[in-house]
């Protein structure tokens, strides 16, 4: 199975009271639980269940997702930059795993 | 002759249609009987009627493929400490359960929108509830064909 890689789109620089676009993207099969192999066995259920994101250690916006979210789940959303700050993403997976990821933007 | 035999076969074929309908019927109203579990879970989820309300919901018309159906809404709020939008929940009536996604949104973000991407079994209403930080709810829904099904088999 191929390496679960997030990745992330965040401004560089931002503007004070611009509203930014976040975008994110992990590399995650996102089981179902319904789908089956080659063999016809079902593949147990295997998907990103809660993502995070906190700005300056505060948190700042969260998804649950269900299995009815796609392969490699896509999110997008705004954020209005105020100051300079780091942002941390972070997706659990069924397994108890989290994959972390941080972005560093700068507020003129 | 040929009259004849028309008629003997519409004869015998009267009883096979009549079954038919009956049992097709029968079949409709078990189908209608099926819960709309969407809508149950908004109901869960508000304990009380939602309004339906015109808030921005972007779904593809048709969906060639369910797998990769690209969702995004836009919910006109201040989101100011007095007045913005806590939670907004994403569902589906036809795919095998209703919750797709639960956004939890906070008054740093400056708006009210975001995008994804979902799956989609079949042709569907995608829903959307959003929930106001004075506890009330607004919802919207919007259908969407879907030609190849995204849920495996």
């Amino acid at each position: 199975m191929s390496k679960i890689k997030p990745r992330g789109k965040v401004p560089k620089k931002a503007a004070i009271d611009e509203i930014i676009e976040i975008k994110t993207l992990i590399r995650h099969p996102m089981h179902s639980g319904r789908m089956k192999d080659k063999d016809g066995k079902n593949i147990p259920k295997r998907i990103i269940n809660k993502f995070l994101v906190k700005f300056n250690g505060k948190q700042v916006f969260g998804m649950d997702l269900e299995p009815s979210i796609s392969t490699n789940p896509y999110i997008a959303f705004p954020f209005k930059a105020k100051e300079s700050g780091t942002f941390d993403f972070e997706w659990t997976d069924d397994n108890g795993e989290k994959y972390i990821m941080s972005r560093r933007m700068d507020v003129s | 002759m040929k009259q004849q035999k028309m008629k003997i076969i519409s004869r015998r074929n009267v009883l096979f249609l009549m079954g038919g309908v009956a049992s097709s019927a029968l079949f409709t109203k078990f189908a209608m009987a099926k819960p709309n579990l969407a809508l149950q879970r908004i109901k869960e989820i508000s304990k009380s009627e939602v309004e339906e309300v015109d808030l921005f919901l972007d779904v593809p018309e048709i969906a060639e493929n369910g797998n990769q159906v690209k969702v995004s809404f836009d919910i006109d709020s201040p989101m100011t400490k007095d007045d913005f939008v806590r939670t907004v929940y994403l569902l589906a009536d036809g795919n095998p359960a209703p919750n797709v996604a639960k956004f939890s949104f906070t008054t740093d973000m400056g708006a009210c929108s975001a995008t994804t991407r979902m799956r989609l079994s079949k042709t569907q209403n995608v829903y959307l509830l959003a929930e106001y930080n004075n506890g009330k709810f607004a919802m919207t829904k919007s259908k969407v064909k879907v030609t190849i099904g995204g849920c495996g088999g």
